[in-house]
């Protein structure tokens, strides 16, 4: 059976190193709170609500990767596929905190949940207000009815955008960025698609295999499970499935606006996302839904795991006019 | 049983999750993302370091226990840090000034900590976590707290095990695994083994 192969110095230092990664290729515009394993802009300015995220490492460059003008304002790393703890949370909330309040904007996970929740309630003997979003974006890990049981994935991408915007640039006040993000979130899914599995750093085994001629449709950004298991076709009919599951979803109609995030999970070939990007084109025209903007690459990752996945989020004017305002991030320049 | 007594007994249960850390990984790459162990592993290092600093003087049991519940919560992360680490901090927070560890005093740390950790994650017997081993463990103490510590921690940390097997016939509806569902069944819950493993341990320092 094959083995994982990494490159690594050592697999129980890996958010530490990401962390020293991250400062290095920022570039004198991001502090480490070294102690913590937590990072925040130095963009902040003073009259705004802050936006802090964080979550388990091994998606990179989500999610400390969209700190940044126009992007999110701090985040804690958690270790691999484990959300970070209380400390590190409340460490970096206190450290860039206004005044104004901190919206927390994170993936629906538990632990992530719990971690947040505790560190909002500690955060609140110190005045700190928060409010609380969990991306909801994955449609393949809960049925529509059970909406906030939805694991959040890529699509989380497009809320730090829409975040960022509304609380940096155009200064909302956390209620008000709180009915925006929350709006976005309603309005953002996401499927995702794996050839093959990844592996923990620490760990000799694959998470999930699948055989040669076999993907997973529906598949998580842990390698969750998916939907179902199905013999290897064709990428254009693997898209179709893809854009069928999410237009049915929201829905998405004829005469929408929407953005489009095609996003790498890791191993896959920039060469077959391109071919999967022309058929995400050719399906959305044909349903006469408008690619207002279409953004191709690693976001989100799962390790080394093979696959990708497709995002779309319906815009209404509000939402556009701050999805087209600038961002300077690592991971996203627009 | 003394404040250094339960510090050794609690030093031998750290050492012992750490070196149980495969078969906790082993069990979580099937139901869930594989991490379970390694988180494990990583906190009762912690707890292990900590117990062995002789600069930590805690005051009594109860601030033992919360303390290494705080140390679980900070150094371990995710669903189980916050858990386990909720476990400790609220179950010691009720033992404040108790010098004596003995049967009631267990019962009393395993009820308290249950009712958190219910508050925290909201999990119920039944779902598959790690509360279906606590729960069994609870309900054996609540019987058996006229017995001396020797002769009821076995019989707790035994009903704690069978509670981890029962995880077996259950469909997850918690963390990870519950987007597996049916393909949970047949399987311990990771969580529940830990718990089950924690009194386990703790017993066989007595023992």
């Amino acid at each position: 059976m094959r083995k994982p192969k990494k490159l690594l110095n050592d697999p129980n230092n890996v958010r530490q190193e990401v962390m020293q990664g991250l400062i290095y290729a920022y570039n004198g515009k991001l502090t480490a709170i070294e102690d913590y394993c937590a990072v925040y802009g130095n963009h902040i300015i003073t009259d705004q609500v802050v936006v802090v995220s964080g979550g388990g490492s091994g998606h990179e460059p989500t999610f400390a990767g969209f700190i940044g003008h126009g992007g999110i304002d701090g985040c804690a790393l958690g270790e691999v596929f484990t959300s970070p703890s209380p400390d590190q949370i409340i460490a970096v909330t206190k450290a860039i905190e206004k005044g104004k309040g901190v919206l927390f904007l994170y993936g629906n996970y538990s632990g992530d949940g719990m971690n947040f929740d505790i560190s909002a309630e500690i955060l609140a003997e110190d005045n700190i207000i928060s409010k609380t979003i969990r991306a909801t974006d994955d449609i393949a890990s809960a049925p529509l009815a059970k909406l906030s049981d939805r694991r959040g994935v890529a699509g989380i991408m497009l809320l730090y955008k829409i975040a960022g915007a509304a609380a940096q640039i155009e200064k909302y006040d956390l209620d008000k960025l709180y009915q925006v993000v929350s709006k976005a979130n309603a309005n953002v899914r996401t499927i995702g698609v794996a050839l093959d599995g990844c592996a923990l750093p620490q760990s000799t085994n694959f998470n999930f295999e699948l055989a040669d001629d076999e993907i997973e449709i529906g598949i998580g950004i842990h390698g969750e499970a998916g939907l179902r298991r199905q013999t290897m076709t064709s990428s254009d009919d693997v898209v179709k499935q893809m854009i069928d599951h999410l237009c049915d979803d929201l829905p998405f109609v004829a005469g929408d606006r929407v953005c489009v995030l095609i996003n790498n999970l890791g191993a896959l070939s920039n060469t077959e996302l391109m071919i999967i990007t022309r058929k995400v084109g050719i399906e959305l025209k044909a349903r006469k839904i408008d690619s207002h903007d279409i953004v191709v690459g690693h976001f989100c990752t799962s390790l080394e795991m093979s696959g990708f996945s497709i995002t779309l989020m319906k815009l209404d004017d509000e939402l556009q006019h701050l999805y087209d305002l600038p961002c300077q991030t690592l991971g996203w320049r627009k | 049983m003394n404040l250094l007594q339960v510090r050794k007994m609690m030093l031998f249960t750290a050492e012992q999750m750490v070196a149980s850390e495969p078969t906790l990984t082993a069990l979580d790459q099937v139901v869930g993302d594989g991490d379970h162990g390694i988180g494990m592993k990583r906190g009762f290092s912690a707890i292990n370091q900590l117990l062995q600093d002789e600069k930590f003087q805690p005051n009594d049991i109860g601030d033992l226990f919360k303390q290494i519940g705080t140390k679980l919560m900070t150094s371990m992360g995710g669903a189980s840090g916050a858990i386990f680490g909720t476990l400790f901090r609220a179950g010691g927070k009720s033992l404040s000034g108790v010098t004596d560890f003995n049967s009631p005093v267990l019962a009393k740390w395993l009820n308290e900590g249950w009712q958190a950790v219910y508050q925290r994650g909201n999990a119920k017997p039944g779902d598959k976590t790690m509360v279906d081993a606590l729960a069994a463990a609870v309900t054996t103490a609540n019987q058996l707290t006229t017995l001396p510590l020797a002769d009821a921690l076995p019989k707790i940390a035994d009903s704690a095990m069978q509670g981890a097997e029962k995880t077996k016939q259950m469909i997850a509806v918690f963390g990870r695994a519950k987007n597996l569902g049916d393909r949970t069944i047949g399987h311990m819950d990771p969580g529940a083994v830990s718990m089950a493993y924690i009194l386990k341990y703790m017993n066989e320092y007595l023992q």
